[in-house]
């Protein structure tokens, strides 16, 4: 059996995951999770999602090879190219799932939260592309360093609420959707945008954001036959890293997801339960959640995903952390090099590959590029200009 | 052996009184004395509440009173501590969210509560189906924890709901977080009399049950309410003396 198989009947990855969420929510995630078994069984579902990642999508993404920081490092560098995805990200893969079956289940409304802007900007296409209703929660913070894809989101139809509770940031956008949810339950999909939340979240999401292993699999295959030494994914719910680790989990692959050092779930958190699940989680003494921080909005979150934890516990997967200065590094590295701009999520798989390169010469390393770094461009302005 | 809570609230429930249960935001400045206001005031049990970071059951009123308890330096520790001096003569209830009770250790938080004198818990984001571990340490600690049924639950649901329930069970209002409303939402009496129907355990309506015209008309079909962010918002606005005031005023009202 695959190591990311599915979980077990109360949605636990191990020990960790689950379904904490209030009274109100367990008969919506109850019937979410039918209706999405169902769905992922139906060839209709899945011919009708193949068909929008492809012709609407641009799936599948190529993979780039990138000699001359490659070279430079002395390692084989593979770029799994999701940066060049409709809407910017791998966000898109999930978000044409869960939209299409919040459609087949009856309802007419997305919620979301975002950080950096990517999943709500994914979110506000899909429901612009099918005819839905839908509101983005974004944390005042992140609206504001954020403003292009806040308004990106408004042209695509969708309404923005600045969300100015706790930390302002991420993990109180998932609480006020959650809270929206609590109230509009009968209507509205709460589409989430990372393998985190009550279970089935962590599972769909996974499943839809598979496409990319399985492709970045088979890209492999045929340009070197065989599979890559290490595999690199940056994290902060984990999404995009789960979608290409859930390629090459059974593999002799070295997993490598690297969190931000100032949001570092796995390396500095405890066992915990927020946001519907049990995972790692940054926390004080008395199991208040503390506030993440990091140059990356969309990693900018105090939990992981808990199949992360499972993976991390069990010592399949590692997680080590980048610092923000590595990361700006990194940013402009690959811009001078290859001609790419990643987002500063994924600058930091980047940090975290040239940092360790001395140690694996001549690896074939692939890493996740989950997004392209236009949306950062005004923010690093000012960074370098200081 | 029913609990403390649960035998009060079926005594005065025999003896034909509808049941009052205020919220009040532990760690607050002057929650000690709005505890004592409102026990005085007539409420039959007082839910009191660990403040949390991340409260995702909870409106804008009571996430503002968690905020500033946790900016006032509130843990679950001091609060426990401060709540074993309180003495007011009726049950008290804590209101936590999971990551609270998690983070100290099943066992560990129960025999907490035991020492400060806590009757009961109430625990927003354990359903049913998560709770067996934290259910067990407080049933071996003797401490009751309330269960909610929410107007989602299918009727199959809602005999699990109150089997597992001790206390009382919270019978969810609306669809939504806790906050005040302008009316009672029809849900409230509906979810009210499919429990009633199923079960003899005490039934109280919360979340969205805003002022005493609302608490009287809830009472019709439940054994009583529980009320909370119409609470806070006087506490915060106007002091522990102006809490008390209002449930008086909710108690003549349920009374009458």
């Amino acid at each position: 059996m695959s190591l990311m198989a599915e979980p077990s009947a109360t949605g636990r990855f191990g020990e960790f995951g689950g379904r904490f969420v209030p009274e109100t929510l367990v008969p919506a995630c109850e019937e979410l999770e039918a209706a999405f078994r169902d769905a992922w069984a139906d060839p209709t579902f899945r011919a009708d999602l193949d068909y929008q990642l492809r012709q609407y999508a641009g799936r599948p993404s190529i993979l780039t090879e990138c000699a001359n920081l490659g070279n430079h490092l002395g390692i084989r560098l593979l770029l799994k190219r999701e940066d060049l995805n409709h809407t910017g990200s791998h966000k898109i893969n999930n978000v044409l799932g869960q939209a299409l079956l919040a459609k087949r289940m009856g309802k007419k409304r997305l919620v979301a939260e975002t950080g950096a802007g990517q999943h709500g900007v994914a979110s506000a296409t899909a429901a612009a592309l099918l005819g839905m209703e839908c509101k983005v929660y974004m944390g005042a913070v992140d609206v504001e360093r954020q403003a292009l894809n806040v308004f990106r989101m408004k042209l695509l139809g969708s309404e923005v609420e600045s969300v100015q509770s706790g930390s302002r940031t991420l993990k109180d956008a998932v609480n006020e959707a959650m809270r929206d949810w609590v109230a509009s339950v009968e209507t509205t999909h709460y589409c989430l945008g990372s393998v985190m939340g009550p279970h089935p979240y962590p599972w769909m999401v996974r499943e839809f954001h598979r496409v990319v292993g399985d492709e970045a699999k088979q890209q492999c295959q045929e340009l070197f036959g065989d599979v890559p030494d290490i595999v690199v994914a940056c994290v902060g719910g984990g999404s995009n890293a789960i979608g290409i680790f859930s390629g090459f989990v059974d593999d002799r692959t070295r997993l490598v997801g690297v969190e931000p050092a100032g949001g570092a779930a796995v390396g500095r958190g405890q066992p915990g339960v927020v946001h519907g699940m049990r995972s790692y989680l940054m926390q004080d003494e008395y199991g208040q959640v503390l506030e993440a921080e990091s140059i990356s909005a969309g990693l900018d979150y105090p939990g992981v995903g808990p199949e992360h934890s499972h993976l991390a516990s069990i010592g399949r997967a590692e997680y080590p952390s980048v610092t923000d200065e590595e990361v700006i590094t990194a940013f402009q590295l690959l811009a001078r090099m290859e001609g790419i701009i990643p987002a500063l999520e994924c600058a930091h798989a980047l940090a975290w590959i040239t940092r360790e390169a001395p140690n694996f010469p001549g690896a074939t390393v692939l890493m996740n590029l989950s997004g392209r770094g236009d949306k950062d461009v005004a923010q690093m302005m000012d960074i370098l200009a200081r | 052996m029913t609990g403390v809570l649960e035998t009060a609230l079926r005594d005065k429930r025999a003896a034909g009184r509808k049941l009052l249960v205020p919220y009040v935001t532990g760690g607050l400045a002057g929650w000690q004395d709005a505890v004592r206001a409102i026990a005085a005031a007539g409420a039959d049990a007082i839910e009191i509440g660990l403040p949390f970071s991340d409260p995702v059951m909870d409106g804008p009123v009571i996430q503002l009173a968690s905020q500033m308890a946790l900016e006032g330096g509130a843990t679950p520790v001091s609060i426990l501590d401060e709540t074993r001096t309180l003495d007011v003569g009726i049950p008290l209830a804590v209101m936590c969210y999971y990551n609270t009770i998690h983070h100290a250790g099943h066992e560990r938080f129960a025999h907490q509560l035991v020492t400060a004198g806590i009757a009961a818990t109430l625990v927003p984001d354990l359903p049913l189906e998560e709770s067996a571990p934290w259910c067990t340490a407080a049933d071996a600690a003797g401490i009751e924890t309330v269960m909610f049924a929410a107007p989602t639950a299918p009727d199959e649901r809602l005999p699990r709901i109150a089997a597992r329930a001790r206390g009382f069970v919270y019978s969810v209002g609306l669809l939504g977080v806790t906050g005040e409303r302008d009316q009672l939402a029809s849900t409230a009496a509906s979810l009210a009399r499919r429990l009633k129907a199923i079960t003899d355990v005490p039934v109280l309506i919360g979340v969205g049950v805003s002022n005493a015209a609302q608490a009287k008309q809830a009472v019709q079909v439940a054994d009583g309410v529980v009320m909370g962010a119409s609470v806070i918002r006087r506490l915060l606005d106007d002091g522990a003396d102006a809490a008390g005031d209002y449930i008086a005023e909710v108690r003549a009202a349920i009374d009458g």
